[in-house]
């Protein structure tokens, strides 16, 4: 039973991982060739600190992934306050479906939507109506996040502050704000990553001079595989790897400690 | 939860504007103008898609336009083999996607959630890691995998199990692994939360009652993990249906699915009311499977356990 149960684990990790090693292992070969291991070397990544198209789309995705992801945030937080503290507004119920509509939505029907949208609208495509898209598709998750933070909290606390004199304005500040901290970071790290990662949804909203990093990456993938799409696919996953790792060193100790 | 409506202080009001008119303005304009484009006539290949409506028009006006929209695009659809075809293909490929992954990781949440307490976040955590990462570069890591030149037929041939590459790369079969492979932590996820929070003791009963362990899996666990498995079937189902990427890279040009055929439709053909009718076509198709999802997040959202 024990030996069933390991293997099981194991079958499950190395499908879930082993590609992504595989990959990884790729960009450091000397070979061109897949199946050729042509020794240890670092000349893919060399070689794309030559690929100004490459880097120049890595700086246009972070900087969309930050102002995204800030944006998403701020708007998942009002949204997540006023469904779970303003008790049954009017339209409350509609208001809750287009807020997490996104999330179950095929990509390329909101990208289509908000194409639409930004022509009728008569917004010139390019770096802003990509923030606004990424806002729009990520602002659903954050609101979960934070919901369920805002869910999770004791009221009492933020009651006693207002007994206490302060307004809600503070109570909020200084009560709730805290003690969600963990939640907003792991919301905006949620929306960052979605956006770093988003393919579809950029392709439809963005415009001439504001091409992503992962349409850049498919513009080559389409050609087939390459040594240099392997080594910044590698740094790709040592970014969001990293983020990970520290995000549940830094979200895990306080839990731990309340244990 | 949701007590009496109640009239809004106008402090409440200031936060609850940014996030609804946002909402508005960015995602229920949106999908009510690709459903009025799709009711417009297929052969204008440029926006503004007549009619245009103006509250100039007053209401006759905007009436007399009204009557000028039509299905013409629904029907051009309806008629377009390729379409017919693509949508059938998602629902196939799509299904038996989920079909697949389900019996994969029922095994695995299954062992992870009896896994020894102190292991089981640490566990549960790796395995919904890969969520975060790149969806593109998961896919495309497939593609060194299974081309004909790949590394599992070059490992089967040095192997000597077979003689000649089996084409994977490229077919229905290569798009279905890689839905599998990517959709995996949608699936895990759920099915051990259902299986984590079931009560040890339900199955030391029936086992003290005389049921044999597959008894007891087939009476007790499975049938109390329904929940998680509705829920992981339809966060796979639903996106699986309408995916562009994994299609797009690993499977043949005989792969239409309609994400891809939409894709298409509007990236080389700009037909706008053509691939608006297909969007929403295909979410007419998706309303029972959202339904059900958007009643179950409800219920859970609602009465926060």
């Amino acid at each position: 039973m024990r030996f069933a149960r390991s293997l099981v684990l194991l079958l499950g990790f190395a499908f879930l991982y082993g590609p992504i090693l595989i990959l990884a292992a790729m960009s450091f070969n000397a070979s061109k060739l897949v199946t050729v291991w042509g020794g240890f070397s670092t000349k893919w990544y060399v070689a794309l600190l030559d690929d100004a198209a490459m880097l120049n789309a890595a700086k246009i995705s972070l900087s969309v992934a930050a102002l995204s992801a800030a944006i998403a945030t701020l708007l998942g937080l009002a949204a997540a306050v006023a469904l779970a503290r303003f008790g049954g507004f009017r339209t409350r119920g509609l208001f809750f479906g287009a807020v997490h509509a996104p999330l179950v939505l095929p990509e390329v029907v909101l990208g289509l939507a908000l194409l639409s949208a930004f022509v009728a609208f008569g917004f010139e495509r390019g770096f802003v109506t990509l923030v606004i898209a990424h806002a729009t598709f990520t602002m659903c998750f954050t609101s979960v996040v934070l919901l369920a933070a805002l869910r999770g909290l004791d009221p009492s606390q933020e009651e006693a502050a207002m007994d206490l004199g302060a307004t809600p304005m503070r109570a909020f500040a200084l009560v709730v704000l805290p003690a969600i901290a963990p939640s907003l970071a792991s919301a905006f790290l949620l929306a960052f990553t979605l956006s770093l990662d988003d393919l579809v949804i950029a392709s439809f909203t963005t415009g001439p001079g504001a091409t992503t990093l992962p349409m850049r990456i498919y513009s080559q993938v389409r050609l087939g595989v390459t040594p240099e799409v392997n080594a910044i696919s590698t740094l790709l996953l040592a970014f969001v790897g990293i983020i990970l790792a520290i995000s549940a060193l830094a979200l895990n100790r306080p839990a731990r400690d309340l244990a | 939860m949701i007590g009496p409506r109640k009239k809004l202080s106008y402090g409440q009001r200031a936060v609850l504007a940014a996030p609804y008119l946002w909402i508005v303005v960015f995602f229920i304009a949106p999908m009510a103008l690709i459903a009025k484009i799709s009711l417009s006539h297929p052969a204008e290949t440029r926006p503004p898609y007549e009619p245009t409506f103006s509250i100039d028009d007053g209401l006759a006006g905007v009436l007399a336009k009204a009557r000028t929209l039509g299905f013409d695009a629904y029907r051009a659809l309806a008629d377009d083999r390729l379409y017919l075809d693509s949508y059938l293909t998602s629902l196939l490929i799509a299904g038996v996607s989920t079909a697949i992954m389900l019996m994969i990781a029922y095994p695995f949440a299954l062992t992870m959630a009896r896994a020894p307490r102190r292991l089981r976040s640490l566990l549960i955590g790796l395995a919904v890691a890969p969520f975060w990462t790149s969806f593109l570069i998961r896919v495309y890591a497939w593609i060194a995998l299974l081309k004909d030149e790949g590394l599992i037929n070059h490992a089967l041939m040095a192997l000597h199990i077979i003689d000649a590459p089996l084409s994977i790369y490229a077919t229905n079969g290569a798009v279905v692994i890689g839905i599998v492979y990517s959709y995996l932590p949608f699936m895990l996820l759920p099915l051990y939360s259902a299986l984590e929070r079931q009560d040890p003791a339900l199955r030391e009963a029936a086992a003290d009652l005389g049921a044999s362990p597959l008894q007891v899996f087939w009476r007790v666990t499975l049938p109390l993990s329904r929940p998680g498995v509705i829920a992981g079937c339809l966060l796979v189902f639903i996106p699986a249906v309408g995916e562009f990427v994994i299609p797009d890279l690993l499977g043949g040009s005989e792969t239409l699915m309609i994400g891809r055929t939409l894709w298409n439709d509007f990236f080389a053909n700009r037909d706008w009311p053509a691939a608006s009718a297909a969007a929403i076509i295909l979410l007419a198709l998706l309303i029972g499977p959202l339904l059900v999802a958007e009643r179950a997040r409800l219920r859970a959202e609602e009465e926060p356990s």
